[in-house]
């Protein structure tokens, strides 16, 4: 498995040098598991039969402003990010007021959805980060200008298909990943650690996906022309 | 021009702006550059994977009491009824030299900025960011050069028009240029144009002039 440093080796050859972060010594994973892992990369993700198409939720939502399929997709993830904001730091009553606006949000914003480059999960995450430092530190939260699909352009679904199957195996691998380390990213993205003490030295597969939406930006920006 | 930058962010700035730790001076900067430089999208939306896999992660349900209150399903539905249209940030001109970011703290693309002579013919503009860092666009004339000086924090330098070298490098539209505590440098606009630039610190810059040193308490650079 390749980690992100190496993935990234064509532009970070160009970029300033960046102090590698202490606590880049990561043990080696015992061999059996490794083994195993690789396995499970190379095959097709597994998928629960139980788990709903969350993507299709949200087309729904979307399309036809489908609130069932609102409900399904509040059920799972509300109280997800409830406690991810609790674990940030608010109290319970904070947390469930921010948690509701995340929800509204993921309402009106479904249009910006974009599932060839984002999982449901993450794209609720990063509402819920931003919703978090307004909360929090009350400060005003920088965003990139959105790269809106036209009207004309859909995301392919190969596209779709492959990042939603990547971020599967990025979940996967970060659940398979030691304690200790889990424990640091987890806290990181709560918002718990200096920027200094994080690092992607975990050999978690960011590079496949990079590459993924990094096409899908090309094939977004070739649409847009 | 997305395929020109040559200087990007760091990864650390990346990771720290998708976890939500930077301060806001910063996350300008990232989300400027973001909004030019699609290799520095992709790595940061990379990053944001992580946060959503943490999100379904196995890490979260052990939280006690997370469930949701019972009608909160109904107060949203409640709240979507009554205002149910959401604007969205109108799209930049292709003429605009700011991205979407920096136009929603300038309050317009180049015209609106309210420039603040420094002296040798540079002028700034200090953004309104939170405590903890600054903000501030630079305007340096065609071949002129911002004065020599070190550094206590870093500073990100990114050019919005124009180009900028100094004695390391060379930088155009949508470069950054990252200096820390190790880095004095005497950056010179190119003779061409005059360079617009965004920069943002963490720590005041330390001049090596003495009319710099005391004109700096009241620049803020």
């Amino acid at each position: 498995m390749l980690n992100a440093r190496e993935h990234n080796s064509e532009s970070n050859a160009l970029r300033v040098p960046v102090p590698i972060p202490a606590f880049r010594v990561v043990q080696p994973l015992p061999v059996g598991n490794r083994a195993l892992k690789r396995t499970n990369a190379s095959s097709a993700p597994k998928t629960d039969p139980e788990a709903p198409d969350w993507v299709m939720l949200i087309g729904r939502i979307r399309d036809h402003q489908d609130r069932a399929a609102f409900a399904r997709v509040f059920e799972h993830f509300a109280p997800r990010v409830k406690a991810f904001l609790m674990k940030s730091g608010a109290d319970a009553t904070l947390a469930e007021e921010c948690a509701q606006d995340v929800m509204t949000t993921l309402w009106r914003k479904a249009h910006m959805f974009d599932p060839s480059r984002a999982s449901v999960a993450t794209w609720i995450f990063t509402i819920a980060r931003n919703r978090r430092i307004d909360m929090l530190r009350r400060q005003r939260r920088p965003e990139p200008e959105d790269l809106t699909w036209g009207p004309e352009a859909e995301p392919a679904q190969e596209d779709v298909l492959s990042l939603q199957q990547e971020s599967e195996k990025l979940r996967q691998a970060i659940t398979d990943l030691p304690e200790t380390q889990k424990e640091l990213i987890e806290r990181a993205y709560f918002g718990d650690l200096s920027h200094s003490e994080i690092a992607a030295e975990t050999g978690l597969p960011l590079g496949t996906i990079k590459s993924r939406i990094r096409l899908a930006l090309d094939r977004l920006r070739h649409a847009m022309k | 021009m997305t395929e020109k930058i040559k200087h990007h962010l760091s990864d650390d700035l990346l990771i720290a702006y998708s976890a939500g730790l930077l301060n806001e001076a910063f996350s300008l900067m990232v989300a400027t550059h973001v909004s030019l430089c699609d290799t520095c999208r992709a790595q940061l939306e990379s990053f944001d994977a992580v946060g959503g896999a943490i999100l379904e992660g196995d890490g979260l349900p052990d939280v006690p009491h997370v469930a949701m209150s019972p009608d909160a399903i109904e107060a949203i539905f409640a709240t979507i009824d009554l205002a149910p249209a959401q604007e969205t940030r109108a799209a930049r001109r292709k003429d605009d030299v700011f991205p979407a970011p920096l136009q929603d703290y300038v309050g317009g693309d180049l015209a609106s900025v309210k420039w603040r002579p420094v002296g040798m013919g540079l002028k700034q503009a200090i953004l309104p960011t939170a405590k903890g860092a600054t903000a501030r666009l630079l305007y340096i004339p065609a071949g002129a050069a911002v004065p020599d000086h070190s550094h206590n924090g870093t500073e990100l330098t990114m050019v919005l028009k124009g180009a900028f070298s100094d004695e390391y490098d060379s930088f155009g539209p949508g470069d950054v240029e990252t200096a820390d505590q190790d880095v004095t440098h005497t950056p010179v606009a190119d003779i061409s144009e005059d360079c617009i630039c965004l920069a943002v610190t963490d720590a005041p810059l330390k001049f090596k002039g003495i009319i710099p040193r005391m004109l700096q308490p009241f620049l803020r650079i």
